[in-house]
């Protein structure tokens, strides 16, 4: 086990997951197996590999600064489960 | 004992571009809400967000202007957090390699001069906007993805007034650069502020508190003054800090805990796979620093040297981009720099400042050229500078120049000497007294009797052509 349930209780916490203990159960063991397999990678030498964020081998890819078509409000909207005023309305958070 | 503040200011700068910091969307104030979003600012699954280029370019360019160092290489960051108003549940930011840092900016509070260290500077995109109703809270995403610069100062401010001066200061550099509106109602310039306090002397600091929600310069100054005031009884009564983060009321000019669950912040930052890295070469960096207008502190030295302005004057007039430009614009034309100081700095900023006049519109209030006519009509005896003060708040409030209001209002000077004469003779008549005292050399005589004469033609005679007209009637000489 590389990763514990208090690990698993403290991440859904920080994404406002609410999880019941069968699923927290189920949740640890695959994500346990998930971290498991990806541990693979530190087996390789990477002692020779420059730190890198990132591996595309692109850089400086900009956009002008131009205005593009934005979806209408309607179309904004239109996956809302409720709205408001032309707002997502979310249960009240204050 | 005494206690000293110790202040670090987190500053939010809204970059004035025409679209978003990652897509096209617009960035207009006060459009109807979701009206300036797209599938990339609302963090729809499957889009890709691209930077935009200007967002870099004022970036840039603020930093060197702060006198910060530039990074050559530039990445983002995600930095997560779940709240409403951020639909990808993380922002992009910019954590571990700032664009810039080891800046300084100078400043002057209660007449002393300090340099204050900037910390860092960095890119990110804005949240969105919450509305709460009894019934729930209520999203705009209109903001959401609105380029931003974070300026982070080093905790070298040790006064609400050297807070003021470093936000003042912030903003006129700011408003040369053309990079921001600054406008703190519209959320396009917000401040956030680390404050602890230490007994003096003492080099380790105390526990901070973060106080958020200061809407204004002022908010700034009050909160601050407030929250010292506050840790400083909590001290002195033997109590502790609770490092914590407080909210502004305005309305109660008071700070209050925020009361929420003090989580640890803990927003597993890792590089955003998204974006691209930059690298920005020496030769960018130098151009953008050759293309740097000149700044305030350098104007005002500049203005010192010139047109012999005091420090204090200088500093008034080049604080303002506008209202520095337009001083140069009217010196160009009238070459007496102290003179169009004084009325730029007295009746102008006067009414500017009573009447919320946007500096930048003060040629279309007072075109240059009507100043420079009212100066010159002060020069040639058209006017006094007593009417002159009257002609200039018509020319303020009506728009008219100088010389239609002079005629309109029948303010001229009486050039006609038959006139004055007439009134001089009345005022003798009727000061016997006094005419006797100035007949044995009093000067103070002479100068009530001219009084008079300013007073019976509303100051609209000549007090030099009057004094020699008396002087004439009664000594017989001039
Ligand atoms: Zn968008």
């Amino acid at each position: 086990m590389s990763i514990t349930k208090d690990k698993i209780i403290y991440v859904a916490k920080l994404a406002r997951i609410r999880l019941d203990e069968k699923n927290l159960d189920h949740f640890t063991s695959q994500l346990d197996k998930i971290l498991s397999y990806m541990e693979k990678l530190n087996q390789l030498n990477t002692d020779d590999t420059a730190q890198t964020s990132h591996v595309m081998g692109l850089s400086n890819v900009f956009r002008p600064d131009e205005n593009t078509a934005s979806l209408s409000n309607e179309e904004a909207l239109s996956n809302a489960p409720e709205q408001e005023n032309g707002h997502f309305k979310v249960p009240k958070i204050i | 004992m005494t206690y000293e503040p110790v202040i670090g200011l987190e500053v939010h700068v809204q970059m004035d571009t025409r679209s978003k910091a990652f897509c096209g969307c617009g960035t207009v104030f006060g459009m109807p809400a979701n009206t300036q979003v797209c599938p990339v600012c609302m963090g729809l699954p499957g889009v890709l967000p691209v930077l935009n280029e200007k967002f870099l370019e004022y970036a840039i360019r603020t930093a060197l202007a702060l006198n910060c160092t530039v990074a050559n290489y530039l990445k983002f960051d995600r930095k997560h957090y779940f709240y409403p108003d951020l639909p990808k549940n993380y922002q992009i930011s910019q954590y571990d390699q700032p664009l810039a840092g080891h800046g300084r900016l100078n400043i002057e509070a209660d007449a002393i001069k300090k340099t204050i260290r900037i910390l860092r500077v960095h890119m990110e995109e804005d949240a969105g906007k919450l509305i709460h109703t009894a019934g729930g809270s209520l999203v705009d995403f209109n903001r959401c993805g609105m380029p931003l610069l974070e300026i982070v100062s080093e905790p070298d401010i040790n006064s609400a007034a050297e807070a003021y001066a470093y936000l003042s200061q912030l903003k006129n550099i700011l408003e040369y650069l053309e990079v921001s509106d600054c406008d703190m109602e519209k959320g396009s310039l917000r401040c956030d502020a680390n404050i602890s306090l230490r007994p003096a002397g003492q080099t380790a600091l105390g526990i901070k508190t973060e106080v958020k929600n200061m809407n204004s310069f002022k908010g700034v100054r009050d909160a601050l003054n407030y929250e010292i005031g506050r840790q400083e009884q909590v001290l002195r009564d033997g109590g502790a800090i609770t490092q914590e983060t407080r909210l502004w009321n305005e309305e109660q000019q008071k700070t209050f805990s925020m009361r929420s669950k003090e989580e640890a912040h803990d927003y597993r930052y890792f590089p955003e796979p998204d974006l691209v890295p930059f690298t920005i070469s020496d030769e960018t960096i130098a151009a953008a620093k050759q293309a740097l207008p000149e700044l305030p502190a350098v104007k005002k030295t500049r203005f010192m040297a010139e047109y012999k302005l005091s420090e204090y004057d200088a500093s008034v007039i080049s604080a303002d981009k506008y209202l520095a430009l337009y001083f140069e614009n009217t010196v160009k034309q009238y070459h007496m720099p102290k003179i169009i100081c004084n009325w730029l700095m007295g009746d102008v900023m006067n009414f500017i400042n009573t009447n919320q006049v946007n500096i930048k519109k003060l040629d279309e209030v007072l075109p240059v050229k009507n100043l420079v006519a009212m100066v010159q009509l002060i020069d040639n005896n058209t006017i006094s500078g007593k009417i002159a003060k009257e002609v200039l708040a018509a020319m303020l409030t009506g728009g008219k120049d100088a010389a239609t209001i002079i005629k309109e209002k029948n303010l001229g000077q009486i050039s006609d000497s038959e006139a004055l004469e007439a009134i001089i003779d009345e005022v003798i008549r009727e000061q016997q007294k006094v005419v006797e005292e100035v007949k044995t050399g009093k000067d103070k005589a002479l100068m009530f009797l001219v009084g008079q004469v300013m007073q019976k033609t509303r100051g609209k005679a000549n007090p030099q052509i009057v004094n020699t007209l008396i002087k004439k009637k009664l000594l017989g000489n001039a």
